[in-house]
């Protein structure tokens, strides 16, 4: 095995946090009740508004403030027709999507091949003089760890205040929340703003950090799987976690075992899955805690699979199709869709609201 | 109601007009290109395009020429061939593998036009097959990586499984080995040709597992840029452009594909009327395979080494792949002095002796 465990986390955070950042903005869209299919369409648009302005101006933060401008403007397209022409949401989020993929391919013109900003790194004090495990993990970014906490963030005010319990309520119930006297229009207009923000600088990271230029289409389809990733957590922001770094885990992942040529890096993964898959279900077992079924359901897939892995790699299998590999998060998801019959989902998702009905 | 009718109906009416009658009236000749990618992703479509427009530039106001970009290769590739060749064009060049079948199919519908794919094997009356043996650049590339490298692994980023790819990986394994005994490759797969995301990530994990050479045969330039992030002395190689603002370090050298001499003739050959089907394959000898300037970061005598390489490799003294080569297997492949032909080399299926891992199918 060649490559340091600690390498591939860090090198798994940075490729998790476009998709993260995505993910959370639209989980915060989609609780307060609006589907906004556009999330692709914001990102590429953060993307390239990010890579000018911060090439432009020499400016990291300006970039990825333009960014976050430019995707929040944008949605504000999809607000205005949702909500105030009422239009279907899921086609107009699709034409959102197309419209900036256009946009973006369009303002993009002539802004390539140049080189982009430096994002100055952040080591976090203490944390980072942690010997080998610190300088990798401690010292991303700052929009890395910019987007965990705004997972917390986004947890504490949705489910430790008050204006998210209105957030939430207008999302299971738009009819009882008006009635109650709850802006139910201006919680969304919020909602779809703060979501578009979030995906531009998303797209941002990607131009700005990741990759890090600009071409067409260099989102590659990350909006979507942001999308898949909301569905994924349950919309629940620490579940969000979790899944932008298994996606973002498989994708690294794949890369290196094919580099490496041996699975010594899969049976760690896999190893570590397995413990946490049984921690989990041994203490929901242990409390009996009966209001988290989907987690016991996920942790017994999880620990049988690892078994049957285990089993193939003591018969003597030396490699596995990485189109096994790739094809994972996306399982992952239609699994927990399965699962979720009795649906977690905002009871008033995608549906159209209008204060007369 | 009415109305709209009517105007429906003016319109299709005006659409038929436009599509029935080819706008082949006045003299000009219109030159359609399909491009897979951005014509500003930095390397294969920006190549293209750069070489068409100096084939514009030779034509003068005697061409029409007409383009579309990040054309998907399948089913939405005919859609694009046909609509181009409803527009009235004369020649079309579509440049990316994945065009092959829709090239054949829009073909066999407009046997006026003329159809020219890049890099397939598939031709017809109409449709001509062009292709650059890149496997020649990468000969010089593979001495180059094995004099360079430190650490002696080699990371190789390869784009879709096809011959053409496998070549460029055997032909770069076979001379970085002969340089230097001690060399391995890595290589990863990520079934695309432009996904700069992924190219980074795929650029990083190599550097990650100890690369100190990174090759690749995908179009953007997202590697080149991880490896001059990359702490260390990390070299790359240009792939299909130039993409000389890298140099001298990461980028040291490039594979550079020369089309315009080859559009220029052909679009020559349909205004002469003497266009013909033909199966095109050159490499550094006659110009399609350009090798991009030997950057500072190379000492001199490597740099005399790759150069006097490929002066051998142009002038047909020396064909990259001369035996005796085995199979991955171990099983012979080219025997002492045996040089590989055109038909096994364009079907290219396997991997030499020496390198580890599977062509994924």
């Amino acid at each position: 095995m060649d490559i340091n465990p600690i390498l591939l986390l860090a090198a798994v955070m940075v490729a998790s946090t476009p998709v993260l950042l995505a993910a959370i903005g639209e989980l915060v869209v989609e609780r307060s009740g609006v589907l906004n299919l556009g999330v692709e369409g914001m990102m590429i648009t953060g993307a390239v508004f990010g890579y000018i302005i911060g090439h432009g101006s020499g400016s990291a933060i300006g970039g990825f403030a333009a960014a976050a401008l430019a995707g929040a403007c944008l949605s504000l397209i999809f607000g205005f027709l949702t909500q105030f022409l009422l239009t279907n949401q899921t086609a107009t989020g699709l034409g959102l999507t197309l419209f900036g993929l256009g946009l973006s391919s369009l303002v993009g013109q002539g802004a390539t091949a140049t080189y982009p900003v430096t994002v100055p790194r952040l080591p976090i004090p203490l944390l980072s003089d942690i010997p080998s495990l610190g300088p990798i993990l401690f010292n991303h970014d700052a929009v890395v760890y910019l987007s965990i906490l705004l997972i917390v963030l986004v947890w504490f005010i949705m489910f430790r205040t008050r204006a998210g319990l209105i957030l939430r309520a207008t999302g299971e119930n738009h009819d009882a929340a008006h009635a109650l006297g709850y802006p139910v229009r201006l919680v969304r207009m919020l909602a779809i703003f703060f979501g578009g923000g979030c995906a531009g600088l998303a797209g941002a990271y990607i131009s700005l950090v990741r990759v890090p230029q600009w071409t067409d289409g260099i989102t590659a389809g990350a909006g979507w799987i942001a999308l898949a990733i909301v569905v994924f957590a349950s919309w629940k922001p620490f579940r969000l976690l979790i899944g932008a770094y298994l996606f973002g885990g498989v994708t690294v992942l794949q890369l290196n075992l094919q580099a490496d040529g041996t699975l010594a890096l899969l049976d760690i993964a896999i190893g570590l899955l397995a413990v946490a898959a049984a921690v989990v279900w041994l203490t929901r077992s242990i409390t009996k805690k009966a209001a988290a079924p989907m987690d016991n359901l996920l942790s017994v897939i999880i620990l049988v699979l690892s078994v049957v892995y285990g089993l193939l790699r003591l018969a003597g299998m030396q490699t596995i199709p990485i189109e096994y590999l790739s094809m994972l998060p996306y399982l992952a998801t239609i699994a927990v869709l399965v699962g979720l019959r009795a649906s977690n989902a905002p009871a008033s998702l995608g549906k159209t609201f209008h204060a007369s009905t | 109601m009415k109305r709209r009718t009517l105007l429906a109906t003016g319109a299709s009416a005006a659409i038929a007009a436009a599509l029935g009658v080819p706008a082949r009236a006045q003299d000009k000749t219109k030159v359609g290109f399909i491009y897979v990618g951005p014509i500003n992703d930095g390397g294969w479509t920006q190549h293209h395009h750069h070489s068409a427009m100096e084939m514009v530039e030779h034509f003068g106001d005697a061409v029409d020429f007409v383009y579309q970009e990040s054309v998907p290769e399948g089913p939405d590739a005919e859609r694009a061939i046909t609509q181009m060749a409803l527009g009235g064009a004369d020649i079309i060049f579509t440049t990316s593998f994945g065009y092959m079948d829709p090239t054949i199919n829009v073909a066999a519908k407009f046997p006026d036009v003329k159809f020219e794919h890049a890099t397939g094997y598939k031709m017809a009356d109409n449709v001509s097959v062009y292709s650059a043996r890149f496997y020649e650049g990468r000969a010089v590339q593979g001495t180059l990586a094995g004099r360079m490298t430190q650490s002696n692994k080699i990371g190789y980023i390869a784009s879709v499984p096809i011959p053409e790819v496998v070549r460029g990986i055997n032909s770069a394994y076979l001379h970085a080995k002969k340089v230097n005994p001690d060399v391995e490759f890595k290589i990863i797969w990520i079934f695309e040709w432009l996904n700069p995301a992924k190219e980074a990530d795929a650029a990083k994990a190599l550097i990650e597992q100890g690369c100190d050479v990174i090759l690749q045969h995908t179009d953007s330039t997202a590697p080149q840029q991880a490896a001059k992030d990359a702490e260390g002395d990390v070299y790359t190689f240009g792939q299909a452009a130039d993409m000389a603002e890298f140099g001298p370090k990461p980028r040291i050298s490039s594979i550079i594909d020369e089309w315009a001499p080859y559009y220029i003739d052909r679009v020559q050959a349909v205004m002469d009327g003497t266009w013909s089907s033909t199966n095109t394959w050159d490499g550094i000898g006659a110009g399609m395979v350009g090798i991009g300037e030997i950057s500072s970061a190379v000492p001199d005598d490597v740099k005399a080494e790759a150069e006097a390489l490929r002066d051998q490799i142009a002038a047909g003294e020396y064909h990259p792949f001369t035996g005796p080569i085995n199979k991955q297997d171990g099983s012979v492949w080219l025997a002492e002095g045996e040089v590989a032909d055109d038909g096994t080399l364009a079907g290219l299926s396997f991997y030499v002796e020496g390198i580890d891992g599977d062509i994924p199918s």
